[in-house]
């Protein structure tokens, strides 16, 4: 949220803006409360302990990639390609593992082996974007829309066009990395607050995180104070890479397979979730708390669709459509 | 009912031979045939199968008959088809045509411009919006594919109990599967279907439907997941809720992992599966490539029934090297 304008001309305006901005800032916040009321008076299983583990567990996935993508859009940057490469690591990490284990190495040694090429391949996915929208100068919703061709191409060659699925034994030795729990809150939630909060701190409390606001402020300003604008950009690409990798991580336990369907569309929830948690699309401002009030909101709508029969099933994507705009109009600026 | 199902298995089981009796070195038949394939792109499990046994025919046939040149195209989209067509009239100098075309609608003209060209056209599963621009038709039986499950579910059910049942994407396939299923249903008032979402196919959507299946509904008695790929979602649902009063999982297209899962008998909640095999791709290009070296045509519509899949026919329905 960017602060509440000084305007001593008008004080009294002033003041009544900041407080009109500061509703609006909730917006995000507002839907999901309406939501969830409206989700309690239509199910009553819908505001049960279970129901909601399970909602913000499947929300882990696109809440860990939009966190990523929050900084790469608050830097004035877009990232199309995190479905299919979050697939791709799947689908890679799946095969090493599956490797690995007639070699004789112990399962939980594979699957640490197998966390760790996860989380360096989408570093360096990340690092390869950063450097070819730095260096290369190619504007990222190219470089990226080319990566996401080439990232779902490779998965379905590796696949053979079929699904690559985790040995049973690794599969049994990986589940508790989703369907674990610790004091009994899943894993996939406290792995999601944890990166949440990590970007929080970065964005709002590190020289880093500033530089990304400012880069997204102003390219050109923030290069004329000494900013190394190539750095902390290829770094944000980096990071989301890494957000990747992490989620990748939750995924693979959950069916223990990766098939060219994997992933499909992550990338525009993932951008939705940033967009509907009140970060400009253009850059410059954005929060993490937004964003995950976003993802939370957008999988809560699905989920109460599951739940009832109110609407035709083929209106479902139109529900979320509606939200969306319903949102974004809430938490609107003033021009 | 059971008799239906044999008599489906029985025609099965002619058709299989019929191909089998065909002679291989068709010595009576100098013509020379340039037969082209246009079928999707490998991106998902199912076309991958398609494409797997357009490429199979191909070896097999050219190989069979030095007289057949078999060219297979494939297509991200229903333009790139178009494009591959003209590309197939002009560059490959094709006389014979098997198409599994992307969209219905879109494709219609450029296949009627084709054979007005007095190229002979096989049209495979998804029909042409106007008949007359096809030769025959070769598809796969989706209203078996609805009322199979329902019928094996309707008697293992007992006649009694509640059912969920997820749908693929929403698609005119999609619509006679589920038309079917629950015309069987009707017959029998006891069974209840609770409900019917899309979980397009895919084994995370099909996962976050079952979640909330599981939440809503207190007592399921058997899930129609429709889908293999949508089977194993809903399975992996099932095992995290850790529910036991769900019997049966029924799936469908006889992916083989499942019908493998079946044949070991390794899940006690899979106990049949119905076939919908990618291989109709092998049968229309054998069937169409034999009928045009013979000089002869195909029949106007053939159906490749679905039949019914249990422990004890699966292995005939186990093709490990296909994709899918």
């Amino acid at each position: 949220m960017p602060p509440a304008r000084t305007d001593t001309q008008a004080p009294s305006r002033a003041a009544w803006a900041g407080q009109w901005d500061r509703l609006h800032g909730y917006g995000p916040v507002v839907g999901l409360v309406l939501l969830c009321i409206a989700g309690a008076l239509l199910n009553s299983d819908f505001a049960t302990v279970d129901n909601a583990m399970n909602v913000l567990t499947r929300t882990a996935f696109i809440g860990i990639i939009a966190v990523g993508m929050c900084f790469v859009i608050i830097s004035g940057g877009i990232d199309l390609s995190v479905g299919s490469m979050a697939a791709l690591i799947a689908g890679c990490m799946i095969l090493l593992m599956n490797a690995l284990l007639p070699r004789g190495w112990a399962p939980l040694a594979v699957v640490a082996a197998g966390m760790a090429f996860a989380l360096l391949l989408g570093a360096s996915f990340g690092l390869a974007h950063g450097l070819l929208i730095t260096r290369g100068r190619i504007e990222p919703f190219i470089v990226t829309l080319g990566t996401l061709g080439i990232f779902r191409a490779y998965l379905t060659y590796f696949a053979g066009g079929g699904a690559i699925t985790l040995d049973n034994q690794l599969s049994d030795a990986y589940s508790p990395v989703y369907y674990g729990s610790l004091l009994a809150i899943p894993v996939p939630v406290w792995v999601f607050a944890l990166v949440a909060l990590a970007g929080g701190i970065i964005l709002n409390r590190t020289a880093y995180g500033r530089y990304v606001q400012a880069i997204g402020s102003n390219e050109q300003v923030a290069r004329y104070a000494a900013v190394s604008v190539d750095a902390v950009k290829v770094r944000t690409y980096v990071l989301l890479g890494v957000c990747v990798g992490i989620a990748t991580l939750l995924y693979v336990p959950r069916l223990g397979s990766a098939s060219p369907t994997t992933g499909l569309l992550w990338e525009l929830e993932a951008i939705a979730a940033v967009i509907v948690g009140g970060t400009a699309l253009r850059g410059g401002a954005g929060s993490i708390a937004g964003t995950v009030v976003g993802a939370v909101l957008l999988s809560v709508i699905s989920n109460i669709l599951n739940l009832t029969n109110i609407i035709s099933v083929y209106l479902n994507a139109a529900v979320q459509g509606f939200v969306i705009i319903v949102v974004a109009f809430m938490q609107r600026r003033r021009p | 009912m059971k008799t239906r199902i044999r008599v489906l298995a029985l025609a099965a089981a002619a058709t299989v031979a019929a191909f089998g009796t065909v002679p291989l070195h068709a010595q009576t038949a100098p013509k020379q045939v340039n037969l082209g394939v246009a079928i999707p792109a490998a991106t998902h499990a199912f076309t991958a199968g398609v494409v797997f046994w357009a490429n199979q025919a191909k070896k097999d046939l050219e190989k069979a008959h030095p007289n057949l040149k078999v060219t297979v195209k494939t297509a991200s989209g229903a333009p790139e088809q178009a494009n591959q067509l003209q590309d197939l009239l002009t560059a490959n100098k094709i006389d014979t045509l098997v198409i599994f075309p992307f969209e219905s609608a879109a494709l219609t003209k450029p296949v009627a411009q084709a054979k007005a060209k007095g190229v002979y056209v096989t049209v495979v599963d998804r029909g042409l919006t106007d008949t007359s621009a096809q030769d025959a038709y070769v598809s796969g039986d989706n209203t078996a594919f609805g009322r199979i499950p329902a019928e094996y579910l309707a008697k293992a059910l007992g006649g009694k109990g509640n059912i969920v049942a997820l749908r693929g994407i929403p698609t005119t396939i999609d619509n006679e599967r589920m038309d079917a299923f629950t015309a069987v249903m009707k017959k029998y008032p006891d069974i209840k279907i609770l409900d019917a979402k899309h979980g397009n196919w895919n084994r995370d959507d099909a996962f976050k439907v079952m979640q909330d299946y599981l939440t809503r509904f207190k007592q399921i008695d058997a899930v129609w997941a429709a889908d293999d790929d949508m089977a194993v979602g809903v399975l992996k649902a099932i095992e995290q809720a850790k529910r036991n009063d769900i019997k049966i999982v029924f799936g469908g297209a006889g992916m083989k992992e499942m019908v493998k899962t079946l044949m070991d008998g390794t899940n006690p909640l899979i106990q049949a599966n119905v076939s919908y095999s990618p291989k109709f791709m092998y049968d229309a290009i054998k069937l169409t490539a034999e009928a045009r070296l013979r000089g002869e045509k195909l029949p106007a519509n053939t159906i490749i029934p679905s039949v019914l899949i249990t422990k004890e026919n699966a292995k005939q329905f186990y093709f490990p090297d296909s994709p899918f």
